[in-house]
């Protein structure tokens, strides 16, 4: 799937496609235009992708073919044990989680699942945790400090789910309940926001030591288009609510609540996924080695200062 | 009452009476009821038993010891970190008007006072300055409300009255979520009591973060309590909400508040509790 600012992309790669099934095994002049065709392609996504406005940052953000948790686990995990349930109430699958070895590293990995195909979709409700899923991620969580393992959040969510269930089960008291144990916690986290950094939904695994986000992802305390309905009074004023909101990786280191940015593959990591896992592998080892170093004590008193001292002005 | 008296003084002054100074009219119930009556009941419908939103002032003379509230920051103020503007124009003139308004830098005033003799910390926020909305300055003063009740050993009462995160400071604003958890965390770790009350309304942001985690968690009645918007829910599932959803009554209900109390018995009950929790 093709975004809409992405259509010249889309006919050049339509080209190529076309000029392989016509020339499965090309030579000599052929090869020369096949590859002056893929450098176009790349010269194209290179521009379009240097310059995304935050309104199209979100659209890559949600798209479709994302990696999601699942595929991070995959791609950068040699084991992983999944567990199940808050021990509450029940299992959330738009919230998933286990141990799992990275290199020679053993984690607690966290995060939100949207889904794939429509039926994941509807069995994880679209990455939208209700208060099971919180509380089942603050049990793993716990269980992490008891076994001094790492935390590894992967924040990918529209949202918290906002349904009668959920108020009736205690959202607001799940998420705040996070927030508290979390910044507390003595053990290393590390949140990264891989897609979508939907407002409480996301904050409430997003208490980290170190707080990452792939350079596509955004992070926002409402959507574009709920801020825009609001403010505008006008939901398809989301793009001026975009550019508003300072939703961007760029914008948000500037403002200092992020770490650091994973660079995706050109063309955003929905077009490379071994490049995007590369990354993340990279960043993700670089800091579980350093955090492991510090004590737990230290760990949460540092956290403490970390969140204490952002939105402090002057 | 003393609580009332100062919001009096600062109403403007006419020769002859008028109709809306005589009459005032529950914005619940509909119900025409003397001004004079109104405020007896502390801004309490007789009828329906409605809790009018209150100011800052009002709550700090409605449960402090006459005089004894003294805010601790009250130069902390908005921010713009954004420079935030919307179809209506910049934020900051928004936020310059709101101070206008108010009197206040921010949409909470944080203080240290006495309830019956027990020093207290409070954080009262107050839903006119812009919905009592949490952004920079609020979470900041949150905070050092707990520090300071750290600090003196004082047990620490928040009154929650806002409509979420406010969207002009952005993802500033959401962090204030887990700030104002994180400062709540280190008081637990002095082992203080945090005593969380909530107005009409606490939603959004407010609820999923400081209003929630209280040892104690009190509401006045018929307050609009929870974390998403009616609206939003009706959207999502399709189905019409029941009239009592996320009404303080309802939380009680589904076991996340302890107990509803009158705003005439606010005072006596938080020094009961607190004399529960050991506090002198
Ligand atoms: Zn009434």
């Amino acid at each position: 799937m093709s975004l809409d600012f992405e259509k010249e992309v889309a006919d050049v790669e339509a080209k190529i496609a076309e000029f392989k099934t016509q020339n499965p095994e090309p030579t000599g002049v052929l090869v020369k235009e096949l590859n002056r065709l893929e450098t176009e392609r790349s010269d194209m996504l290179k521009k379009i992708y240097a310059s995304l406005t935050p309104w199209q940052t979100v659209q890559v953000a949600r798209h479709p073919e994302r990696p999601l948790i699942r595929d991070f686990i995959q791609g950068i995990c040699s084991e992983f044990i999944e567990l199940h349930g808050d021990r509450l109430f029940g299992d959330d699958h738009g919230m998933i989680g286990g141990f799992a070895m990275i290199d020679d590293h053993r984690v607690m990995i966290i995060g939100q699942q949207k889904g794939k195909d429509l039926e994941e979709k509807i069995k994880c409700n679209f990455g939208q945790a209700c208060p099971e899923g919180y509380r089942k991620a603050l049990r793993l969580m716990k269980l992490a400090e008891k076994f001094n393992l790492p935390v590894i959040t992967f924040i990918d969510t529209p949202g918290a789910f906002p349904g009668r269930d959920a108020e009736e089960r205690g959202q607001a008291e799940a998420i705040a309940r996070n927030l508290l144990e979390m910044s507390a916690l003595k053990t290393p986290i590390i949140a990264l926001v891989t897609g979508e950094g939907g407002s409480g939904g996301a904050i409430g695994i997003g208490v980290g030591d170190i707080v990452l986000m792939l350079s596509n992802a955004v992070y926002s305390v409402i959507s574009p288009e709920g801020c825009a309905s609001i403010l505008w009074r006008d939901g398809t004023k989301a793009d001026e609510a975009a550019n508003a909101l300072k939703i961007t990786s760029k914008s948000i280191l500037q403002l200092k609540i992020i770490d650091e940015i994973i660079p995706e593959p050109v063309g955003g990591a929905h077009r490379d996924y071994a490049g995007t896992m590369k990354a993340t592998k990279k960043v993700l080892l670089k800091h579980i080695t350093t955090l492991k170093k510090i004590t737990p004590r230290k760990l949460s008193s540092r956290r403490f200062e970390k969140f204490a001292a952002m939105g402090r002005f002057k | 009452m003393a609580w009332f008296h100062k919001s009096k003084e600062a109403a403007p002054k006419s020769e002859a009476p008028k109709k809306e100074d005589i009459w005032t009219q529950c914005p619940a119930c509909k119900a025409h009821i003397y001004k004079e009556e109104w405020d007896r009941n502390l801004k309490v419908c007789d009828r329906c038993h409605f809790h009018e939103r209150l100011t800052w002032e009002e709550r700090a003379n409605l449960l402090m010891d006459e005089g004894t509230f003294v805010e601790i920051c009250p130069k902390v103020s908005w921010n713009d970190p954004l420079k935030f503007s919307d179809s209506k124009g910049p934020y900051a003139e928004k936020a310059i008007e709101n101070c206008a308004k108010t009197g206040m830098k921010e949409s909470v005033a944080v203080g240290s006072g006495k309830i019956k003799g027990i020093k207290t910390s409070m954080a009262i926020m107050d839903f006119r300055f812009m919905g009592g909305s949490l952004a920079s300055g609020t979470g900041e003063k949150i905070l050092l409300g707990a520090l300071y009740a750290i600090k003196h050993k004082q047990p620490y009462i928040i009154i929650s009255a806002s409509g979420g995160a406010r969207m002009h400071e952005g993802i500033v604003s959401l962090m204030q979520m887990p700030k104002t958890c994180a400062a709540l965390a280190q008081l637990r770790e002095a082992n203080l009591p945090y005593i969380s009350i909530m107005t009409d309304p606490t939603t959004g942001g407010v609820s999923a973060s400081f209003a929630m985690v209280g040892d104690i968690h009190i509401a006045e009645p018929r307050s609009l309590i929870g974390f998403a918007g009616r609206r939003v829910i009706e959207e999502t599932i399709k189905q019409k909400l029941p009239d009592d959803f996320q009404t303080a009554e309802y939380l009680v209900e589904h076991g996340f508040v302890d107990m509803i109390v009158h705003r005439k018995d606010m005072r006596e009950m938080l020094f009961k509790i607190l004399k529960y929790a050991g506090c002198r």
